[in-house]
Parts: structure tokens; sequence; C-alpha cells
């Protein structure tokens, strides 16, 4: 196969599951350390955002089109997400006058 | 193009780090902001330029929006960010961020079991567009029903 002309140097594959992996794992670490509901949503959107460039590593390597097709997904998923959670913590916010998980997980009414 | 690649890894890596460690909502927002930069850029550079241009259009202008607008409208003030300040201690975030250390350690021993070299194949918008309404047209669909889903999802839960 032919390949483009251009002189670049090659990345390995593991470097950019490398990467995605450590923006997974701070994404994770977010979501178990902060009280804050917005700031956990916001590290659920970085794990979410690890995940679709994983699948975009992929699709690089296989050189095919099916990982950005399932990157597609995942933006859809994040955004329709977003809108759901969003509401519902302005919500919780109006009733509660707090963000704080530990007040507003019990839930009662 | 590869000294483009490490570059953004490590910038996303520093912003991310920063908006897990922030006390105000705006500035974590913004640090999260140069992150989707940041990985928009390595998308353009693993040859998925369609892909880095939604990163920047729907993740950095729609999504963080929405963010913007809710925090906006909540309206924390400097109360919240002493309360934020109060609860990162390093007693807090020290013991979860140690034992996400060795689940990093297993995915990094996963990843080098087999040494890949990646493809320098440019795959544009027309192949997308081309595999979006050919094999993948049920997707499509069902990512439809789940946007109105979350529209109407939406809607009920934000009115009065």
């Amino acid at each position: 196969m032919e390949m483009p002309t251009v002189t670049m140097q090659v990345i390995p594959m593991e470097h950019g599951l490398l990467l995605a992996a450590i923006l997974f794992i701070m994404g994770m670490v977010g979501v178990l350390t902060r009280r804050n509901l917005v700031f956990i949503l916001m590290s659920l959107e970085i794990m979410l955002n690890a995940t679709g460039l994983a699948f975009i590593v992929a699709s690089s390597h296989w050189g095919q089109v099916d990982g950005q097709i399932m990157f597609l997904m995942i933006l859809s998923l994040a955004a329709a997400e977003v809108a759901v959670a969003l509401g519902l913590v302005l919500q919780l916010f109006q009733k509660r006058k707090t963000l704080d998980i530990n007040v507003l997980g019990e839930m009662k009414g | 193009m590869s000294v483009l690649f490490y570059g953004s890894a490590i910038i996303a890596v520093l912003a991310t780090l920063l908006v897990i460690t922030r006390t105000n909502i705006v500035h974590a927002l913004l640090y999260f902001i140069v992150s989707l930069l940041a990985i928009a850029v390595i998308f353009y550079t693993l040859g998925a330029p369609f892909a880095a241009a939604l990163e920047i259009i729907v993740y950095a202008g729609a999504i963080m929006v929405m963010f913007l607008f809710v925090v906006m409208m909540l309206n924390l003030g400097q109360v919240t960010q002493d309360q934020e300040k109060a609860w990162l201690t390093p007693s807090v975030w020290i013991g979860p961020s140690i034992m996400a250390v060795p689940l990093l350690g297993a995915v990094i021993y996963a990843i080098n079991l087999n040494q890949e070299q990646m493809a320098h194949t440019v795959v544009g918008g027309k192949e997308i567009g081309v595999a979006l309404f050919g094999p993948y047209v049920l997707a499509v669909e069902l990512a439809s029903m789940l946007l109105l889903a979350g529209l109407v999802g939406a809607y009920h839960l934000a009115r009065k």
C-alpha cells in the first residue's frame, strides 16, 4: 500500500492508549474524591472523553472508520447524559440549596 | 507530528489534573476546555480531522456552555469555594489516588503486551458519512432516539 510521502515519525499505538488510560484514571479519581455534584459530572465527562480517545486511537491504528463512528455515538451519549444530569442538579439545588452529595444522598422526598 | 502529539498529550494531562483539583467551578471548566482543545489536536495528529472538529464544536462548544449556564443559574459564591477548599484535604484524596495507581499500572501492563504502530491513513468526513448512513444507519436512528429522550427528560426536569 502506498504511504503518504510526508515524512513523519510514527506514534506507537500504546502511547495513545496510555494517554487515554491516564485521563480515564484521573476522571475516576475525580469522581471518587470530589463531593460537589457539578465536579462529579465534570469528572464523568473526562472519563467519557478518554473512552472516545481510545476509540479514535484504535480507529487510527486500523485505518478504519468504525472507531470514529463509535466516538460519534459516545459524543451524542455525553450530550444527552449531561442535559438530563444538569436538569437533575438544578432541581436538587432548588430543593436542598446545596450540591454536597452527602446531604443529597439522603434522598427523602 | 509526533512533537505535536506528545506536547498536546502533556498539556491534556496537566489541564485534566488541574480540573480535578480546582475549587472554583469556572476555573475547572476553563481548564477542561484547554484539555479538550489539546485532545482535539491529538485527534488531528492521529488522522481524524472530523472527530477533532466535532470535539471542539460539540464538547468545548455545546457541553461546556451547558455546564457554564448551569453554574450561572446556581449562582454559587465564595462560600462554596471555601467549602470546596475545606473538603479537598490530602486525607480525602490520597486514599483513592493511591488505590487508582495499581489500576493504571494494570492497564499500562496490558497495553505494553504487544507493540503496535499506528497507520498513517487520514479518515476524513466523507468516509465517516458513507459509513454513518450505510452500515451504521440503525445506530444513527438509535442516537436520535437517545437525544430525543434526553431533550424530553431535560425539559421535564428543568421546568418550574
